[in-house]
């Protein structure tokens, strides 16, 4: 899923400053599932909005709503009606959603409230990591299933490098070095002659050092 | 700051202990603030962040969560969870431009009717002491 962290409300505050009606709109897919912009999370930032207005007299007038999904047209169009009553919209959703909202709606402006952080999953209770960085050409088989481009702080192909330190990232010792657990794999696995293979400098214009990228099906395509 | 302010307070009790503490209070003729609202749930570890916007939102002056001593949770683990959303609401309240102590979490057993007195007369006093919620329209609102 993708992860994000909601902003800190001062920059949320300021970016609000010069509106007084504003749509709050939630995701209700991945960034409802990392508990930062689904229902339960537009309902906390509504409540505090609406207290922060009437204390500071800004008078706002907040309404609420979330959405399946601000990836996908045909659940944004729905809020036709709501975008035209707002002045602005906030979006609770990560970058892609926001930005497709203000695609959907080009006349409204679309602010953020989230921070979009990464591609991870929820690995406990309260806790998200990062594993992908989607770098366009993927080497799990190499590594047998660790992601060295995520997950090793250098992004090493070849590690682990001299920093190792008893399983230990010497970038934050909070980290896991993904070359041991890499090391750790290919040896429960019987495989640890895969370290002798040497994973070749690869092009990175797969990942956005070749600007933008885009997927075409013509077969789904009209 | 008027002078007949009264405060509103909001006590969100676990049934199987604060909530017993609470009659046994009663049944003991043990005096304490009369202004305290009291909400049965069945378990603490049901209040919600958004439970606790919503009574300031609408000018309660305290909110306080009152569940089982460490360890004595029928669902085992809810009042653990309800502590930690309480200071995570607390920080909410920072946010919001609230005092954070106009919220708090009490453990009471059920047996504990002098300790539910006690909780209510501490939230009582510190509501006095902060003065009326400024989200507060109006006195009897
Ligand atoms: S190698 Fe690339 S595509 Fe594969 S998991 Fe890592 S970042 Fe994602
Ligand atoms: S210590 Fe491990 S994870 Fe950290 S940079 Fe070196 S190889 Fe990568």
């Amino acid at each position: 899923m993708i992860v994000g962290d909601r902003k800190p409300i001062e920059e949320i505050k300021e970016m609000l400053a010069p509106y007084k009606k504003i749509l709050l709109v939630g995701c209700g897919t991945c960034i409802s599932v990392c508990m930062t912009g689904g229902e339960k999370e537009v309902g906390i930032l509504a409540s505090e909005l609406r207290m922060i207005s009437e204390l500071e007299k800004k008078d706002w007038e907040i309404s609420e709503t979330t959405i399946q999904r601000q990836c996908e047209r045909e659940y944004i169009e729905p809020l036709k009606e709501q975008f035209e009553k707002a002045d602005v919209v906030m979006s609770m959703a990560c970058g892609v959603g926001i930005q497709y909202m203000a695609e959907v709606f080009p006349e409204k402006i679309v602010l953020p409230a989230v921070n979009t952080t990464f591609y991870g999953t929820n690995v406990k209770e309260g806790e998200w990591q990062e594993r992908c960085a989607g770098c366009g050409d993927c080497v799990l088989d190499k590594t047998l299933g660790i992601c060295p481009v995520a997950r090793c702080s250098k992004g090493l192909y070849n590690g682990p490098c001299g920093g190792t330190d008893n399983g230990k990232c010497e970038v934050n010792k909070d980290l896991d070095c993904a070359w041991y657990l890499i090391y750790n794999r290919m040896k429960e696995h019987g495989k640890l002659d895969m370290l002798d293979e040497i994973i070749p400098a690869r092009s990175w214009k797969t990942s956005l050092h070749g600007g933008p990228r885009k997927r075409v099906r013509e077969d789904a395509q009209k | 700051m008027s002078n007949n302010y009264e405060p509103k307070i909001i006590a969100f009790c676990c049934r199987y202990c604060a909530y017993t503490a609470a009659d046994l209070a009663g049944s003991m003729r043990l005096e304490y603030p009369s202004n305290i609202r009291v909400v049965q749930l069945l378990c603490t570890g049901r209040i919600d962040v958004l439970h606790v916007l919503k009574a300031f939102e609408q000018g309660a002056d305290a909110v306080y969560v009152a569940g089982c001593e460490p360890g004595d949770c029928h669902f085992l683990e809810g009042n653990y969870r309800a502590v930690k959303r309480i200071a995570y609401a607390k920080n909410l309240l920072k946010e919001i431009g609230l005092e954070p102590e106009r919220l708090e979490f009490f453990h009471i057993g059920a047996s504990e009717g002098p300790r539910f007195a006690e909780a209510a007369k501490e939230m009582t006093d510190r509501a006095l002491k902060l003065g009326p919620n400024p989200l507060r329209k109006k006195q009897g609102e």
